[in-house]
């Protein structure tokens, strides 16, 4: 099967769908591949690398459109501005084509492409399950982004991200704080804590709490309740006393803070504005904002998507091609996300296509199968994170307390099952009391004493020596012998023999556990 | 000797032996720990011998010799026990007490110079009664736990259909012989239903132990340390000995308390332990679509691609399990630890309260490979340090450290306590192949992103490893 990789034709777009190595990778599935000239220049990727990897160059586009049984692209098909011919139209009838699509937004390309009888594999709808991270590019797209916001941020910002004490006199470190934690902001957080800034990060869902903290940032949250997870792991929209508290939060961090980074977005919804133009107005002159939302209509309520503009000293970059400004890192990162989407198309390295809608990944991702429309696909399952916290979490977290060995005391049980024990107990004891001589009851005192001293004395003992502990106790039990003891001067043989018998038993148990004890105990040595 | 002197003596030696269990409380105080218990024992015997109830130059020759023997039979055992043995020998020593307390019992039974009447004598006959119960249990029961874990019994539980019942019925019939034992008069005629219940007991014992499965035994191991308490306790009753009361009741409520720590650590009730049977009634067969039916693949790893992300790691967790016991791989998890510690990789072991077949084993094992205690941390201790760990290595364990404890409520190990290494960076599985633990259900670690399995035995994989770990 032939592979075309054309050049992209979007405004700024610098990515390309293939690099010299993914070519070498595809072509070891089977696959040979027709690469327009110049489709990966800005990319810093020339033809000959391309030839080199074993890629045919084709000298234009229509050539690769029309000879390939499969496009792979970065983004989805659009017009030509010039010779207003629109790429879907250019594609093979029958033929295949993987690029991102935005099947919501994008309605009249995805009939254009069914018109084609095209199959259609969109890399913006692979499914959120573990098993699809490798290829899921909208993760890998957004790493590059957050890490390019910092890169334009600091570039934009005015000072040191890092403080400093020098001869001249001391530089604070930049304050960043990053609104909405997926993938993007995490990679900011990174990028920007590696830089030396004082990181502060915010986002709906709680789980990503920790995730924050893992990476250094402090978590700030706004002063309410409201769980904020929708599904597959993206955010939802928040109710209006929410909203309120966080729109409080995030004013007084922005008096604050020198660079604000969002990237806040629901899925299939405009992007929620977060940042008003008062809390702009009140940031310190110098500070900068990044607002990676810019295309989804931004989080800034200036922000002019893809510019960078100046507003009262404070700087506004909206551009929307944040992955495409690092063009060769993202053309490895998409084109290697590319190659194992390919494998799990060609899971015998055949170069033959199998979509295979059976296989949960395979069917999210696809969204037109021969000419039909096959999206949405069905809702997708559970996510590995903890969905459900309420359940699942639930079972697992008081006992998870409850571990280690207290002092003195065990769990807390239930007061019901505390007093049915005591409820018994006190039978227990009226019947002894009622019928046992006093002799008896003296013994029992002891023993009854006994239990309690054994059992503070044994929640005292550390789990590391319960192995020691048993040996030990097994030693202590063969105080047996005492009533051995007594018995071997009886008169009667079998007597003797008996109890001869037993001390015997019990030495072997005496003298092999306190040694055996000694051996294991010898051996717990400290660092 | 008068009694008065061998009271306070006893008095003395039931002070040691609290401190001797009171010293295990810390690593450091154990060694005089265990000191004061061999002490304590001294004492008790030195006090019986010189007492009036030992006379005679031939009762001194026949202690010595039965002494002397049994002696050097333990000590030889103690000397050559490997480590990754001693639930074998626990278990061991456990039928000793059992069959001791067996034979002290019947001693006592048929002991012509006891005078007793009215209630003090059902009292004393069903204190000899009980004993022996006991004792036959904890005999019979450790001797099948013995041959479980050293593996000359199979692992699986033996479920007998209408298992329940039939212990109900022995329990039955030992009740039925007890009323009958105190009716009896002579002691002749009262050693039939006292032998006829030692039978029962005995089988009873098999029984309970056969249905229990290998990775339960820590619960039957403790459990059966408890009983032997218990025993050397109903022995002080019946020889009217406090000493042997106190202690017994020590040994019985420590027992007590370790199978209650096992229990909790898997999430069990100990009634359900103890009738057997993991798995076969509770927890359903995963449904098709159920979130924890594992999806996608795993990924394998070489022993030399594992050396490099441990030199890479700055900080390493080892989850050790039975898999290193049985593979004796724990002198090379030492070694490695070892090399990783110089280079200047926090390394620590994070262990599960039931790893391994008895309480404490892993402890024992890392110990003896002079792992120092002091990186060794409990479950509890380390779970929260895992977000933080670059690298998690398991070795030979499996349900300790299933995901599915916390994801999926209908598991049949579902809220057990589990060791989340998944939130570790990086994971790596040492397993000899995909077979599921000891619970029979799958284990979704092993499908994560973030995890790598190294296949193959233990000792082997690892002797690799710490090869190309000393070759950079």
């Amino acid at each position: 099967m032939l592979i075309g990789i054309p050049k992209e034709i979007y405004p700024r777009e610098r990515r390309v769908a293939a690099t010299p190595d993914s070519v070498g990778q595809l072509m070891k599935l089977g696959f040979s591949v027709l690469l327009e000239t110049q489709a990966g220049l800005e990319a810093d990727f020339t033809d000959a690398a391309y030839q080199k990897a074993g890629a045919e160059i084709a000298p234009d586009a229509q050539t690769v459109w029309s000879r390939a049984d499969l496009i792979l692209k970065v983004r989805a098909p659009i017009e030509e501005p010039l010779t207003e011919i629109h790429e879907a139209s250019l594609l093979r009838e029958g033929a295949t084509l993987i690029s991102f699509i935005w099947p919501a937004q994008n309605q009249a390309l995805m009939d254009r492409l069914a018109a084609r009888k095209a199959t259609v594999l969109a890399m913006d709808s692979v499914p959120r399950i573990s098993r699809a991270q490798k290829l899921d590019a909208l993760s890998s797209m957004a790493n590059i982004g957050g890490y390019r916001a910092v890169v334009e941020a600091a570039h934009a910002f005015g000072r040191f991200f890092t403080g400093q004490v020098t001869a001249a006199g001391k530089i604070p470190p930049a304050k960043v704080f990053i609104i909405g934690v997926g993938v993007a902001g995490l990679s900011a957080i990174g990028t920007a804590k590696g830089m030396g800034a004082i990181v502060r990060a915010t986002d709906t869902r709680p789980e990503v709490k920790d995730q924050i903290k893992s990476m250094g940032a402090e978590f700030v949250a706004p002063d309410y309740e409201e769980e904020g997870t929708g599904v597959g792991g993206y955010a939802k929209v928040m109710s209006e006393a929410y909203q309120k508290a966080q729109q409080d939060m995030i004013a007084k961090q922005a008096a604050e803070v020198d660079i604000i980074v969002t990237t806040a977005l629901i899925p299939g919804k405009p992007a929620p504005k977060l940042l008003t133009r008062a809390m702009v107005d009140s940031m310190k002159p110098g500070s900068v904002i990044v607002d990676m939302a810019a295309e989804q209509g931004g989080n800034c309520e200036y922000t002019v998507p893809n510019e960078k503009i100046l507003h009262n000293g404070v700087t506004i970059i909206g551009y929307a091609d944040l992955p495409s400004r690092l063009a060769r890192q993202s053309s490895q990162v998409y084109s290697t996300n590319l190659v194992r989407l390919m494998e799990e198309l060609c899971k015998a390295k055949d170069g033959t296509l199998q979509v295979n809608m059976e296989d949960e990944v395979i069917r999210g991702t696809t969204v037109i199968k021969d000419g039909t429309i096959t999206w949405p696909p069905p809702a997708p399952r559970l996510s590995v994170a903890p969905a459900k916290p309420a359940a699942a979490a639930k079972p697992a977290t008081p006992l998870a307390a409850k571990g280690g060995h207290g002092h003195g005391a065990g769990a807390p049980s239930s007061s019901r099952s505390v007093a049915v024990t005591g409820l018994v107990l006190a039978a227990i004891f009226a019947f002894i009391g009622l019928n046992a001589p006093e002799t008896f009851l003296n013994h029992f005192t002891v023993f009854v004493l006994a239990c309690f001293i054994g059992y503070m004395v044994i929640w005292n003992v550390t789990p590391a020596l319960h192995t020691p502990l048993m040996s030990v106790t097994n030693a202590i039990s063969s105080i047996i012998v005492i009533g051995a003891l007594i018995q071997i001067s009886s008169p009667s043989v079998p007597i003797t023999l008996l109890a001869a018998f037993a001390i015997g038993l019990t030495a072997v148990n005496m003298f092999g556990g306190f040694w055996v004890t000694q051996r294991m105990l010898r051996m717990f040595q400290k660092h | 000797m008068n009694m008065s002197l061998m009271t306070v003596a006893y008095i003395g030696a039931t002070m040691l032996f609290i401190l001797s269990l009171g010293g295990l409380s810390n690593p450091e105080t154990s060694r005089r720990g265990n000191l004061f218990g061999i002490i304590g024992m001294a004492i008790a015997i030195t006090a019986t011998l010189l007492g009036p109830q030992v006379t005679g130059i031939a009762s001194f020759l026949n202690i010595l010799v039965a002494m002397a023997a049994g002696g050097a039979l333990g000590i030889y055992a103690a000397v050559r026990v490997k480590m990754t043995q001693m639930p074998e020998l626990v278990a061991l020593m456990h039928s000793l007490v059992g069959l001791a307390a067996c034979l002290v019992g019947f001693a006592t039974y048929i002991d012509p110079t006891a005078h007793f009447t009215g209630a003090e004598k059902i009292i004393h006959e069903v204190e000899i009664y009980v004993g022996i119960l006991i004792g036959a249990i904890t005999f019979s029961g450790s001797l099948i736990a013995f041959g479980k874990l050293s593996g000359k019994i199979g692992g699986k539980p033996l479920l007998l259909p209408a298992r329940h019942l039939l212990n109900l019925g022995l329990l039955i019939v030992v009740i039925a012989a007890g009323r009958w034992f105190l009716q009896i008069e002579t002691v002749a005629a009262g050693l039939v239903p006292l032998l006829l219940m030692t039978a029962i007991s005995l089988l009873f014992g098999i029984h309970m132990v056969m249905a229990i499965g290998g990775a339960d035994m820590p619960v039957v191991v403790s459990m059966l340390n408890s009983y032997s308490g218990w025993a050397a306790s109903a022995t002080g009753f019946m020889l009217s000995n406090d000493l042997l009361i106190v202690v017994g009741a020590l040994v019985g409520s420590s027992g007590a308390i370790l199978s209650y720590i096992m229990c909790r650590a898997m999430n069990r009730n100990f009634i359900a332990v103890i009738a057997g049977g993991f798995g076969t009634g509770g927890g359903k067969a995963p449904a098709a679509g159920d979130p924890s039916t594992p999806q996608g693949e795993v990924q394998a790893i070489s022993a030399a691609e594992t050396a490099s992300l441990l030199r890479q790691a700055e900080s390493v967790i080892i989850v050790p399990g039975y898999g290193m016991a049985v593979a004796q791989a724990q002198h090379t998890v030492c070694e490695i630890t070892t090399l990783l510690r110089d280079k200047g990789v926090n390394v620590r072991f994070g262990i599960h309260p039931v790893a391994g077949r008895m309480p404490g084993h892993m402890n024992v094992l890392l110990a003896e490979a002079r792992v120092p205690y002091d990186i060794v941390m409990e479950m509890d201790e380390i779970n929260h340090d895992f977000p933080n760990t670059d690298v998690a290595m398991v070795i030979g364990a499996n349900d300790i450290v299933n995901p599915v404890a916390q994801e999926n409520p209908d598991s049949p190990i579902a809220g057990m306590p589990v060791l989340e290494v998944w939130n570790a960076k990086q994971t790596i599985v040492m397993k000899r192949s995909m077979a599921s633990g000891y619970a029979g259900i799958d284990n979704t670690l092993f499908y994560k992103e973030n995890n790598r399995m190294l296949f193959g035995d233990a000792k082997k994989m690892l002797d690799e490893v710490l090869g190309s770990l000393r070759q950079a």
